[in-house]
């Protein structure tokens, strides 16, 4: 295909000439080309269909503001929808497709839609599938699915790496035309450290569409200059690509870099999008103006563009979309497409200009006072038909329409901190309003400075004013200073079908009609219509519904309201907010000092929070879970188990004052524990529901070892520092979390003291009588190396549990396995703890589960009346001490053959089973092997005095119902004789 | 966000953990006759201003210092952080 519609000049690369396909056609283009401006080069104009009617669509613009030219970008698993054509940059091998046609962009099934519009108007979608409800979810949703979707995913995960980063500056220039470019000169010279970020990959904003010159040069190569002067400044950091999403508290923006977008393959390690968070001291928004449309019947073929658009097309890529083109103007700039074009050979039709007193021009035709009424061509623009003054029409034949009904500033980032853009009547149009994000100010054409030397003072004013530089400033180049003034111009009278948002199809008659239908607030209207809500969230459209809503109300535009601008300014893929946080990284993991070794058994690991721990370890010839985990259990219970505990959370407490703080902090008493004990401690929230429970050691008079559920290791730590700064700030109390410092071992079973005995150094006696139940200390094991041993059994068995400094954790759990060879010792992972701390009867974080207070638990007698605790008070309440409050109990079916499910219902032997007959719930089942039996924990409605009842488990929604009997939650061992042995 | 921490400087919020009202720190005394009402109020009832807030932030990931930030919850302005520990004993907690 040759490039058919190229005119001369321009700032693309002619010398090198690129291949890219489109619709699975092949076509050529330049560097410098975008999607968009190759398409026109090669004379496509038709690139997709509309949202609702699947109308055939072209492009509207040059820019991010783009609704039309929306495609599918790249193939397999780097396709990506919803990418706006315009903002493509070329590469060699680009793939796109249209989106949203079925069979193919020419023939799409789906265009009778538009066959249908009138029955598709504004709130269709709420008025034709509103009953039967039951319809909702199965047939209308899936209907209005299908037909809906804007471009399609891969289904296959992005092999593509993103990234965040982070930067600083004083001064963050958001946009590089005159105005960015000014400031950034007039900064950097001063010696700010300023970023400039960009959203185009070139700077210079409208200066590169331009024909004006700027001092003595042409506007592009003034661009080029400036940003060449300041690609030398050291405290000076360009970002092109780069478009700033968000303004957001105290001076910090997000903005997204994209860094391999334009690449054909991405090189090795790097990124295709970073995520920055852009810390400034101020910024300046020069986010420039968008041109807006006029509404007129049919206004959306291809080929009908902004006239802005057309310009730049024309200057910086060379391209015109016809050879054949109009103008519809309601103002000067209008015309200025109309001479840029004319200059570079394309044949001007004519200008149509609303005005009556429109400038004359002798090298084409200027209609004045004329409107287009009308346009013809199925999928490209042939014929417009234009009203003049004296009430006859006339038939122009063209291939494009360039629209333009004055700019609207980019006040969008003015608006991120709930600031409300004002109505300028001069202009026609929303400027920034005073209520701007701190340190934010505005120049240029987004600030309502129309003209390029306005823009370029008021560029430099701007980071005068932020910097408060003085002294010397930069002389300014002389430039075009036409005075900015707009009248209104927002549709033709009487058109049907005028289009205002056209990713939506939304048309002047569905914003009269959301009005009529009693919409009236602009907030409504874009909920009913769907106007300003597609992926280009109405950057063309909004202005233009609001004063027609404003018209049809017979209110004034300030009165009717604006809607305000949300982050993000242009759409982020999700996998840019994602980062690096992905998959196995979305977290991070941390590893048991066990790990490697339970590895190299082959354990199943499971993640718990981010650590992650041995659930069993399956020996050969195990086929299922349950073998290995009531191996582990019997084998424990028989001889001795080791289990790795580390990720229990500990807490050094040390000062003076530690057992008092630990006195408030726990709901049992901790002040007259004596030195060498450990004590089973309940802590409760404010409120008085159980927080958390573990141990307290004391090994010194001024020393305790607090340790914690692994779930809530990091807010108990918070917890307890809340305590100690801010409800009792003079206790002398130092708390540190020391979780990962020590290596924490269970060592369980009758043959557990056999076994330590035969690592623990001879000066130390771990004998019943020296070292009881519940006794702790500092030893020494393996000849010498420091370690922590305390007695306590969350098994039921004899146990131990032995800390060790953590890089000593992988040898000491070799120690043991090879020392205690004899004794028969087996690993055992989370499963079998489990298993043996319901058998055992001991509560965990499905009894601890937040609704749960000391008295359901069965520790009622544990919190102390003597004493100032946390929550003491509140678990007095009324209704949490009723005599018939749930307590906990043990479930076992009546035959050994059923099964207990965690989640069930308890529900007394006859009678209804609803909620109102309700009497409490399984929270933990296990299969004990030792009882051979299906068993559980829950809570019951007066639990404590229906021991031996037997009562139905229920599972309405599995449709379970199971006869259990109530029993002690001490299935094993209940008089704990096996613990004290 | 940024939270002028007193003694560290500037530090990103999300370098913290938010908690609540800064009257979380006036718990009540467990002996006062009215000691029930008291805590439920403690508990339970809060100011929600649309204004000047005193609010508790946790620096977790950072010196693990409980502070008192006065934000404005309409503009997100930080006019005050100080340690919630000097507060706390301004406000006459002790031991």
């Amino acid at each position: 295909m040759t490039q058919n519609n190229r005119l001369s000049g321009g700032q693309i690369d002619r010398n090198t000439t690129v291949n890219f396909r489109f619709d699975n056609r092949s076509y050529t283009a330049h560097p410098g080309d975008t999607l968009a401006s190759a398409l026109l080069a090669n004379d496509v104009r038709l690139v997709g269909r509309s949202f609702k009617y699947h109308r055939p669509r072209g492009l509207l613009t040059a820019g991010s503001e783009e609704p039309n030219g929306i495609v599918e970008l790249r193939t397999g698993n780097r396709q990506e929808p919803n990418t706006r054509a315009t903002t493509i940059e070329m590469f060699e091998g680009l793939e796109a497709q249209s989106q949203n046609r079925w069979p193919s962009l020419k023939f799409d099934a789906l265009g009778v839609n538009d066959l249908f519009s009138n029955f598709l108007s504004a709130g269709f979608y709420y008025k034709t599938f509103m009953w039967p409800a039951a319809f909702w979810e199965k047939v209308y949703e899936p209907i209005i699915r299908r037909a809906a979707g804007l471009g399609s995913l891969s289904m296959e995960a992005d092999p593509d790496e993103y990234d965040k980063g982070f930067r600083h500056c004083d001064l963050l220039i958001i946009g590089a035309g005159p105005s960015g470019l000014m400031a950034a000169l007039t900064a950097g010279r001063a010696g700010a450290d300023v970023i400039l970020a960009d959203e185009d990959f070139q700077f210079g904003g409208r200066l590169n569409s331009e024909t004006l010159s700027v001092g003595d040069q042409s506007a592009s190569d003034w661009a080029a200059q400036a940003v060449a002067e300041l690609s030398t400044m050291p405290n000076v950091r360009l970002m092109a690509r780069t478009t700033v999403i968000g303004a957001f508290d105290h001076g910090i923006y997000g903005a997204v870099e994209r860094t391999g977008d334009h690449l054909p393959t991405l090189p090795a390690g790097k990124p295709r999008q970073i995520l920055w968070r852009i810390y400034t001291k101020k910024a300046l928004l020069c986010a420039g103006a968008t041109e807006r449309p006029i509404a007129f019947e049919n206004n959306d073929r291809p080929g009908i563009m902004m006239a802005s658009a057309l310009r730049t097309y024309a200057n910086r890529f060379a391209v015109t979309a016809s050879q054949r083109v109009a103008i519809f103007t309601n103002n000067d700039d209008g015309h200025r497409t109309a001479a840029d074009l004319h200059a570079k050979g394309v044949h001007i039709c004519a200008v149509i200009d609303v005005r009556e007193d429109a400038p004359v021009n002798y090298d084409y035709e200027v209609l004045s006072g004329a409107q287009v009424v009308n346009t013809k061509g199925r999928l490209g623009l042939t014929f417009v038909e234009v009203a003049l003054p004296d009430g006859s029409t006339r038939t122009l034949e063209c291939g494009a329409l360039g629209v333009s009904g004055g700019w609207n500033p980019n006040v969008h980032l003015t608006c991120h901190q709930r600031g409300r853009p004002v109505w300028n009547e001069d202009l026609a149009a929303f400027v920034p309003g005073s209520n701007l994000p701190v340190g934010l100010t505005v120049a240029g054409a987004a600030n309502g400075v129309m003209s390029t030397q306005g823009a370029l003072q008021s560029g430099m004013d701007g980071a005068v004013e932020a910097m408060e530089l003085s002294g010397k400033l930069p002389d300014l180049p002389e430039a075009e200073d036409a005075p900015a003034s707009q009248k209104p111009f927002w549709y033709v009278e009487g058109c049907k079908r005028a289009w205002l948002d056209q990713q939506n199809d939304v048309t002047v008659k569905d914003v009269k009609l959301s009005y009529q239908e009693g919409f009236r607030s602009v907030e409504h209207l874009k909920r009913y219509t769907t106007l300003g809500m597609a992926t280009d969230q109405g950057k063309t459209s909004n202005i233009s519904a609001l004063a027609i809503m404003a018209e049809v109300a017979g209110k004034s535009i300030p009165e009717t309201g604006t809607t305000i601008f949300r982050p993000p300014y242009t759409p982020v893929p999700i996998s840019t907010f994602a980062g690096r946080m992905k998959g196995q990284e979305f977290h991070p993991t941390r590893l048991t000092p066990s790990h490697y070794w339970a590895k190299e058994r082959g354990a199943v690991f499971v993640e718990v929070g981010n650590w992650l721990r041995a659930q069993w370890f399956p020996l050969p010839g195990e086929t299922h879970w349950r073998e290995s985990v009531d191996r582990e259990a019997r084998q424990t219970r028989a001889s001795v188990g080791v289990c790795d505990c580390t990720t229990l959370g500990k807490i050094d407490v040390q000062g003076t004052d530690a057992a008092a703080f630990l006195n408030r902090v726990y709901a049992n008493g901790f002040a007259k524990l004596a030195v060498g004990k450990t004590r089973y401690g309940l802590m409760l929230r404010e409120d008085g529901m159980a927080m958390d429970d573990g141990t307290a050691a004391r090994l010194a008079e001024d020393h305790f070892v607090v340790t914690t559920t692994t779930a809530n290791a990091v807010s108990v730590y918070r917890h307890m520092e809340f305590v100690r700064q801010c409800l009792f700030p003079d206790m002398d109390v130092q708390l540190i979390s020391t979780t990962e410092s020590w290596a924490q071992y269970a060592v369980a079973g009758p043959n557990s003291r056999k076994l330590l005995q035969k690592i623990v150094d001879p000066d130390f006696d771990i004998s019943n009588d020296a070292f009881p139940f519940m006794a702790c200390g500092n030893i020494t094991v393996c000849g010498g190396l420091r370690a922590r041993l305390f007695r306590i059994s969350f098994s039921g068995e004899l146990a131990f549990e032995i800390a060790v400094p953590s890089r000593y954790g992988d040898a000491l759990m070799r120690r043991l396995m090879t020392e205690g060879e004899e004794f028969d010792v087996v690993p055992y992972g989370t499963e079998a703890l489990g298993v043996m701390r319901i058998e055992k009867g001991h509560a965990a974080g499905n009894e601890l589960n937040g609704t749960t207070t000391a008295l359901n638990l069965g520790l009622g007698k544990m919190v102390s009346k003597k004493k100032d605790s946390i929550g003491s008070i509140l678990s007095e309440r009324e209704a949490l001490v009723e005599p018939d409050v749930l307590r906990m109990v043990g479930i076992k079916p009546v035959s050994s053959e059923e099964k207990i499910t965690a989640g069930g219902h308890l529900m007394n032997s006859a009678g209804p089973v609803d909620a109102a007959h309700d009497q409490g719930y399984v929270t933990s089942a296990a299969y004990s092997p030792i009882l051979n039996s299906s068993i559980g924990l829950g809570f019951l409605k007066d639990g404590a005095n229906r021991m031996g009842e037997k009562m139905r488990l229920v599972s309405p929604l599995t449709d379970l119902t199971v006869e259990v009997e109530i029993v002690s939650a001490h299935f094993v061992d209940p008089e704990g004789e096996r613990l004290r042995a | 966000m940024i939270i002028n921490h007193p003694l560290l400087g500037p530090r990103d919020s999300s370098e913290f953990t938010y908690l609540g009202d800064a009257s979380l720190i006036d718990r009540p005394d467990w002996q006062a006759e009215n000691a029930a009402e008291a805590f439920y109020e403690y508990g339970y009832l809060r100011d929600n201003p649309a204004g000047k807030h005193q609010e508790l932030w946790f620096h977790e990931a950072g010196d693990r210092s409980w502070l008192v930030v006065t934000r404005d919850t309409t503009t997100h302005e930080i006019s005050k952080v100080e340690l919630a520990r000097d507060l706390a004993r301004a406000r006459g907690r002790s031991k």
